[in-house]
C-alpha cells in the first residue's frame, strides 16, 4: 500500500522517539510495574496524545491513520506505553470530542488533548463486560445533580485519570436505552479508584476499579443526551478498535523485528539461523500476516477519516491483528529458544502484552459477531 | 487393544489427584510469584513415592511403569506445572539414566537418594552455546589418575539450583565428534562446582532453573555413567523417555486450564445466561477437549511402548511431546480468552497456566527437534 509521504515522515518521527526514548524504558516499565509518567509527558510534548483532534481543541489536527501509525510505532517497543496512548486518545478524548457540547470541549477536551490531563473510559463493570448494555451503575436525577452508584472494573488508567467518561443507567431493567454517558473529574466526592489489577502483561499500564457511592455530579456533566449513552460508547469502541488493532500490530512488528535481528546474529552448527528453512518459513508467515493486518487497520482508519461506515472494517482489523499478533509473539519465542523465555529478550513480554489485544475493547468473539452481522446485513 | 488403566494405575491417579488438589493447588500461585523451589510439596510427594515412581522398589522407588509416571505427572501438572516438571525431571532425567546405564554401585548409591527426595536430581546437557545442537557442547572431562577433571558450564538446568545429584555430559574425546561425549554422575558439594545465574523465566518459575559451573571438578572414575563415549547415546535414550512425561506435563497443564475454564463458564453470566451456553464458547471447549484427549493418547501410547520394552520409542515420544506442547499453548490461550478480563489478572490461575505452557515447546528438545526426529524416522 503506497501511503502519502507525510505518513512516512510522521512514522519516522515517532519511530525515532520510540527507539530513542521508549525502548530503553520498556523493560523497567514492565518489570517494576512502573507507569511511564515521563513518556506521557514526552508524548504530550510531541503532540501525540490527540492526533486526530482539530487544533482548536488542542489536538494536532491530523487524522485517524496518523494516530494508528503512532500507536503502532510506540507499541512496537512498549505495549504498556502503547495502551496508555490508545486509551487516552480513543477512550478519554474521543467521547468528549464526538458527543460533548462546546462548554465540555473547552473544559475537558482541550486539557486532555494537550496532555495536561489524563483521560479514561469507565464502561466495563464486574458483571458487564461483553454485555456492555448490562450496565448496573445507576444515575438518578435529583434536582441539578445526578446521584451515581456503582462500580467499574478493568478501567485503563482508571485510578490516575483526571477526567473519566463513564456510563450509567437510570434503570437497569431498561437495557441499552436507559444508559447515559457522563463526565467526572478525579477527586469528586463519592468517587474513588478501587483496586489496581495485577496483570499478566501491560504491567506498566494501570488498570483499576472505579467506585461511585452516592456520588453527586452536576447535570451539565451529562455527555450527549439522556439515554444516548449506548450510542456514544459504541461509536467510541468502533474507533478504539482501530487503535487496539494498531497496538496489536505494533507488538507483532516488534516481535518480527527482534526475531529478524536474532536470526541474523546467531549461528547454530556453524550456520546462521536465518539460512534454516524452518526459520524462513516462520519469518515468512509472520511478515505476511503482519502486512495483512496492517492493510486492514489502515483501511478502517481511512474509512473513518473519510466519514464512511467503518464498524465492520474496524472489527476485522482488531480481530485479525490480535489473532496474528498472538501467533507472531509465540513464534518469536520459538525463534529465540529458551533465551526467549528469559528477561534478556523482550519476546516473553510481547507474548504477555499481546494477549490483552484479543480481550480489551471488545473480545475477538464480540468482533466476530459484529463482523458477521455486518456481512449478513443483520 | 485395551484402553483401560489397570487398577493400580487408577488408584494412583485417584490418589495423586486428591493430593494435588488438597496440597499443591493452594500454594501454586504463591510459588509462581516467589519463584521459591517447593521443598514442602516435594517432601509430601516423597512420602507418597512420587519422586521415584519408576525407580525399582529394590532401590527405594515405587517400581511403577511409564504409564503410571505419565498419569502422576499429568495430575500434578493440572494444578502446578512447576511441581510437575520437578517430579518429571527427578524421575526421567536423573533416575532413569542411572537405572538404565548405571552399574550396581551407582544404582545403590544414588537411586535411593533420588527416590526418597533426600536429593533432587538434574540433567546437565544444555550449555550457553549449545541447545538443540547437543554435539556442540564444550564441557570437557579429562582422565587424570583416579578422577576425571570436569570443566564447563551448563545453562537452563531445571532443578539446577537445588539439585544434589547431576547427570552431566562432557567431551572425553573431541576427535570423535558427538561420539566423544561421556556421561557422569556429579554431586553438588564437590569442590569446583558452583551455581551461576538463576533464570527469571516467564513461566514454571519455581523450578530453580539455573546455570551450573564446573571448574576443575574432580569426578571419581567410579562416577562415569556407562562407558566412555556412551554419553550421546545415553542422552538421546534418556530424552526419548523424558519426552513422554513432558508430554504428560503438557496434557496436565491443558487439562487444568480446561477444568478451570469450564467451572468459570458455568458461573459467569453475560446477556443473562451462563457463558458456557454460547456457541462460540462451546466451539472452543470442544476443540480444547478433543486436542487434550488426542495428546493424552499419544503420551499413553509412547509410555505403553516403553513399558512393553520396545527399544526405540523416539518417534512416538517425539510425537507425544510435540503435539501435546503445541495444543497446550493453544488451549491455555483459549482458557484466558474465555475468562475475559478476569483471565488476564492474577486473581485466576489461567494466566499462570498460559505462561507455564510456552516452555513445553522448547525444553527437552524444541518442537523443531521433535519434528526432525519424526521426519527422519519416516524417511529412513
Amino acid at each position: 500500500m503506497i501511503l502519502d509521504e507525510k505518513y512516512n515522515k510522521f512514522r519516522a518521527k515517532v519511530r525515532d522517539f520510540a527507539d530513542q526514548e521508549v525502548l530503553a524504558r520498556a523493560f523497567e516499565i514492565d518489570s517494576k510495574d512502573e507507569f511511564p509518567w515521563d513518556l506521557v509527558k514526552k508524548m504530550s510534548e510531541l503532540g501525540l496524545l490527540a492526533l486526530y483532534v482539530p487544533e482548536k481543541y488542542g489536538g494536532a489536527g491530523l487524522d485517524v491513520l496518523t494516530y494508528a501509525i503512532a500507536v503502532e510505532e510506540v507499541g512496537r517497543v512498549c505495549g504498556s506505553t502503547g495502551i496508555f496512548l490508545a486509551a487516552h486518545s480513543s477512550l478519554g478524548v474521543f467521547p468528549v470530542y464526538v458527543a460533548g457540547n462546546e462548554e465540555q470541549k473547552q473544559q475537558y477536551l482541550i486539557p486532555m488533548a494537550r496532555g495536561e490531563k489524563i483521560g479514561s473510559f469507565g464502561l466495563t463493570e464486574p458483571n458487564a463486560g461483553s454485555d456492555a448494555a448490562g450496565t448496573q451503575t445507576t444515575a438518578k436525577l435529583d434536582g441539578d445533580h445526578y446521584i451515581v452508584n456503582g462500580a467499574k472494573r478493568f478501567i485503563t488508567s482508571g485510578s490516575i485519570a483526571d477526567i473519566i467518561v463513564f456510563t450509567a443507567t437510570k434503570d437497569p431493567t431498561l437495557g441499552y436505552s436507559g444508559i447515559s454517558a457522563f463526565i467526572i473529574e478525579k477527586g469528586t466526592s463519592g468517587f474513588s479508584p478501587g483496586n489496581e489489577e495485577d496483570k499478566l502483561g501491560l504491567r506498566g499500564s494501570i488498570t483499576s476499579e472505579l467506585i461511585f457511592e452516592d456520588c453527586r455530579i452536576p447535570k451539565r456533566n451529562l455527555l450527549g443526551k439522556e439515554g444516548e449513552g449506548f450510542r456514544v460508547f459504541m461509536e467510541t469502541l468502533d474507533g478504539g478498535r482501530i487503535s487496539i488493532g494498531a497496538l496489536a500490530l505494533g507488538i507483532a512488528q516488534g516481535a518480527l523485528d527482534v526475531s529478524a535481528r536474532f536470526v541474523k546474529d546467531v549461528t547454530m552448527t556453524g550456520k546462521p539461523l536465518h539460512k534454516n528453512q524452518w526459520i524462513q518459513s516462520r519469518i515468512a508467515d509472520m511478515a505476511t500476516e503482519i502486512e495483512a493486518a496492517r492493510l486492514l487497520i489502515y483501511q478502517a482508519a481511512q474509512l473513518k477519516d473519510n466519514e464512511q461506515p467503518y464498524s465492520r472494517e474496524a472489527a476485522m482489523a482488531k480481530y485479525y491483528a490480535s489473532r496474528i499478533g498472538m501467533q507472531a509473539c509465540r513464534t518469536a519465542i520459538d525463534i529465540h529458544g529458551m533465551l526467549g523465555l528469559t528477561k534478556q529478550y523482550p519476546v516473553e513480554r510481547f507474548m504477555r502484552d499481546e494477549k490483552l489485544m484479543e480481550i480489551g475493547e471488545g473480545t475477538s468473539e464480540v468482533q466476530k459477531i459484529v463482523i458477521a452481522r455486518q456481512v449478513l446485513g443483520k | 487393544m485395551n484402553f483401560d488403566l489397570t487398577n493400580d494405575q487408577k488408584m494412583l491417579q485417584d490418589q495423586v489427584r486428591k493430593f494435588a488438589l488438597a496440597e499443591l493447588a493452594p500454594v501454586a500461585a504463591e510459588i509462581d510469584k516467589s519463584g521459591d523451589f517447593p521443598w514442602k510439596n516435594l517432601k509430601k510427594m516423597a512420602e507418597l513415592g512420587l519422586l521415584g515412581i519408576i525407580v525399582p522398589e529394590e532401590y527405594g522407588g515405587a517400581g511403577f511403569d511409564f504409564v503410571s509416571l505419565a498419569i502422576a505427572v499429568e495430575e500434578i501438572s493440572r494444578v502446578c506445572a512447576s511441581t510437575g516438571v520437578i517430579v518429571a525431571v527427578n524421575n526421567t532425567l536423573a533416575s532413569y539414566p542411572i537405572m538404565t546405564f548405571g552399574n550396581e554401585e551407582q544404582k545403590k548409591k544414588y537411586l535411593p537418594l533420588l527416590a526418597s527426595g533426600e536429593k533432587i536430581g538434574a540433567f546437565g546437557i544444555t550449555e550457553p552455546n549449545a541447545g538443540s545442537d547437543v554435539a556442540g557442547i564444550e564441557s570437557t572431562a579429562r582422565l587424570e589418575g583416579d578422577h576425571y577433571i570436569l570443566n564447563g558450564c551448563k545453562r537452563f538446568i531445571t532443578n539446577g539450583g537445588e539439585a544434589g545429584i547431576f547427570v552431566v555430559f562432557a567431551y572425553t574425546n573431541k576427535d570423535l565428534k558427538h561420539k566423544g561425549i561421556s556421561a557422569f554422575i556429579v554431586e553438588r558439594d564437590w569442590p569446583g562446582f558452583s551455581l551461576g545465574k538463576h533464570e527469571d523465566l516467564m513461566g514454571i518459575r519455581a523450578t530453580a532453573n539455573c546455570e551450573l559451573i564446573f571448574e576443575d571438578v574432580k569426578v571419581p572414575k567410579e562416577n562415569l555413567l556407562g562407558n566412555e563415549c556412551d554419553g550421546f547415546k545415553i542422552c538421546m535414550n534418556t530424552l526419548d523417555a523424558s519426552r513422554i512425561d513432558i508430554g504428560a506435563q503438557a496434557v496436565g497443564i491443558a487439562q487444568g486450564a480446561l477444568d478451570e475454564t469450564v467451572k468459570y463458564s458455568k458461573e459467569r453470566k453475560a446477556f443473562s445466561q451462563p457463558i458456557c451456553e454460547f456457541q462460540m464458547v462451546q466451539n472452543m471447549f470442544a476443540e480444547m477437549a478433543s486436542k487434550i484427549q488426542a495428546a493424552r493418547m499419544l503420551v499413553y501410547y509412547a509410555a505403553f511402548l516403553k513399558d512393553k520394552g520396545i527399544k526405540r520409542v523416539s518417534k512416538e515420544a517425539a510425537m507425544a511431546k510435540y503435539y501435546a506442547s503445541d495444543i497446550t499453548v493453544e488451549v491455555t490461550r483459549m482458557a484466558v480468552q474465555i475468562h475475559g478480563g478476569y483471565g488476564y489478572t492474577k486473581d485466576y490461575p489461567v494466566e499462570r497456566m498460559y505462561r507455564d505452557a510456552k516452555i513445553l515447546e522448547l525444553y527437552e528438545g524444541t518442537s523443531e527437534v521433535q519434528k526432525l526426529v519424526i521426519a527422519r524416522d519416516l524417511t529412513k
